[in-house]
């Protein structure tokens, strides 16, 4: 079934579209991530204008955020505070996306850097989690019980002024490192389409040594405001957001994402870790391919921009 | 008495060459759209557009022996395109150098009446920048080099043509009757919008005749042009509307599929 999209200006079939949310959705409420970070590059994949695809992965995410989001909020795993020192930096990095991408797009330079970011931060963040976890599996079958929070060590982090008491959290920490995480996710939310949960997510565990229940539900706190932020700038300052693309990715998303917890919870947190590990790691590697295989044509029209 | 024999000799001088005039008469073409208008629905996935036409002045001979062919091209609004070329930079495939051209037709479709070259020659295609590959394409900066302007020239036409926005279909044109013809166009599903400009040329043994042109406007149907001249008009409301549906899809997904 076609369905003409306004802002794209193009025909797509309604019904990849629905199947594509629903699949992100699945996956997202699985491993409690956005699923911006996959509907960026499938939307790409789809022939959807890398500009379009970005600005509309970050309209999406605002909906599985929001909706994850409200669930933490009733079981009470979400630290407002922390979240709203991470939104503040977010919004900052974000301003600062938005302008870097309407320079990146009228140098004809977006569609790299956009593919670049992505295999640089999914190969990262994919191949440490795949790591981590896979030693997680080991120790779980030697006997011992998968932790990821060690309290009794601190980092450098831990040394930084002007700290700050995150009661929900249960941690004491500068509101530095809290503002500049917040930055680079806001910037590369910006630039990359994504919510910037694959990355927040680890960052707080490891970096900040918040507690994992508390991370996932913060997070989504953040990326809302973030994703809303992004939206309208990315509106206003480059006019590439598709709602009626966004709209069918929303409903696909929300259904998927219902039954996509549900599996969740029948696995195991390391298992979990390396499958969306994997997951993360094949989209990396599907667009590094692009990125080194020679095009069809190495020749392509942009209209309008000067 | 000589000014009135003058007079009458002019006269019927004049009359001769009038009724030589009317013998010889260039034959006329006409062509009249359907619609005027044409709107793009939410399930809009192309369309065929039909053009019809007719002959003035036809010569009964001519017309018996089919030496008559009709050349419809409908071309696109123009737009500035900028043309960028790959190469390989440290192993990745990078836009390097790029060409922009303005007044572009955004598309080109030709129907004619039989195969291109069964109608008339290369040379007079090209006088008439008629058939894609004569599209007059000009570079926005005219000292632009040569050789990258030929390449990049032949990049566009190729690109537009994989698209499907540059077509040609020989036999896209149908004598009904001996003065009547109709024209099929196809609007292809990216068709763009805007203001298309329909023109039929007319060919008598290979010679080209008569122009005629006609206005036709492609335009997004009701919603769809409403979210898109939103989008560009209150670009700033536009965004905090797809945020606030975001958050009511949330929202109402999380009712709807909350079953603990």
């Amino acid at each position: 079934m076609g369905i003409y999209l306004p802002i794209a200006e193009m025909s797509v079939n309604m019904v990849v579209l629905l199947a594509m949310g629903a699949a992100v959705g699945f996956l997202s409420g699985m491993f409690g991530v956005g699923g911006g970070f996959l509907v960026t590059p499938l939307l790409i994949f789809y022939n959807i204008p890398p500009a379009i695809a970005v600005a509309t992965g970050a309209n999406q995410v605002i909906a599985s955020s929001f909706s994850g989001a409200l669930a933490h909020f009733k079981r009470g795993t979400l630290d407002m505070k922390l979240g709203g020192v991470l939104l503040t930096g977010g919004v900052v990095g974000s301003s600062i996306g938005i302008y870097v991408f309407a320079y990146l797009r009228s140098l004809g330079q977006l569609d790299l850097i956009v593919s670049l970011l992505y295999v640089a931060f999914l190969g990262a963040v994919g191949g440490l989690m795949l790591v981590e976890s896979v030693r997680a599996i080991r120790r779980a079958r030697g006997g011992q019980a998968a932790t990821l929070r060690r309290p009794g060590q601190h980092n450098w982090i831990h040394r930084l002024p002007l700290k700050m008491r995150f009661r929900a959290s249960k941690i004491f920490v500068s509101v530095i490192p809290v503002l500049g995480l917040g930055a680079i996710i806001g910037f590369l939310a910006s630039i990359m389409g994504v919510g910037g949960g694959f990355i927040m997510v680890p960052a707080l565990i490891y970096l900040l040594k918040v507690p994992t229940n508390v991370v996932i539900g913060t997070s989504l706190f953040q990326i809302i405001f973030v994703a809303a932020f992004t939206t309208v700038v990315h509106s206003t300052a480059n006019q590439t957001v598709d709602v009626v693309l966004a709209f069918l990715l929303m409903v696909g998303g929300v259904a998927g994402a219902q039954y996509g917890a549900r599996v969740g919870q029948k696995l195991r947190g390391e298992q979990l870790r390396a499958l969306l590990a994997v997951l993360v790691l094949a989209v990396a590697l599907r667009l590094a391919f692009d990125l080194f295989v020679r095009p069809a044509s190495v020749y392509s029209l942009a209209t309008g921009a000067v | 008495m000589l000014l009135p024999r003058a007079l009458l000799l002019l006269l019927v001088t004049a009359l001769a060459g009038k009724a030589h005039a009317q013998e010889t008469v260039d034959e006329g073409i006409q062509i009249g759209l359907s619609t005027d208008r044409v709107s793009i629905t939410a399930d809009f996935a192309g369309a065929n557009l039909t053009i019809f036409g007719a002959l003035d002045n036809v010569d009964p001979l001519i017309s018996r022996q089919g030496r008559y062919d009709v050349v419809v091209v409908l071309e696109g609004p123009p737009r500035t395109v900028v043309v960028r070329k790959k190469t390989r930079v440290l192993g990745m495939w990078i836009n390097t150098q790029s060409v922009v051209f303005r007044d572009v037709p955004a598309s080109y479709s030709v129907a004619m009446t039989r195969q291109p070259q069964d109608i008339t020659t290369d040379a007079n295609y090209r006088r008439l920048a008629l058939r894609t590959e004569n599209v007059h394409l000009r570079p926005l900066d005219p000292e632009e080099n040569a050789s990258t302007l030929a390449e990049f020239t032949d990049a566009l036409r190729a690109r537009k043509e994989a698209r499907g926005l540059y077509v040609e279909y020989a036999g896209g044109v149908q004598f009904l009757s001996r003065t009547l013809f109709r024209a099929t166009l196809r609007l292809a599903p990216n068709v763009p919008v805007g203001t298309h400009r329909a023109r039929a040329f007319l060919f008598r043994n290979g010679v080209f005749v008569e122009e005629t042109s006609a206005a036709l406007t492609i335009r997004k149907a009701g919603l769809e042009q409403r979210i898109f001249e939103y989008a560009h008009e209150e670009s700033f409301l536009y965004g905090l509307a797809a945020v606030f549906v975001a958050i009511v899809t949330g929202w109402l997904g999380r009712m709807v599929f909350r079953k603990e």
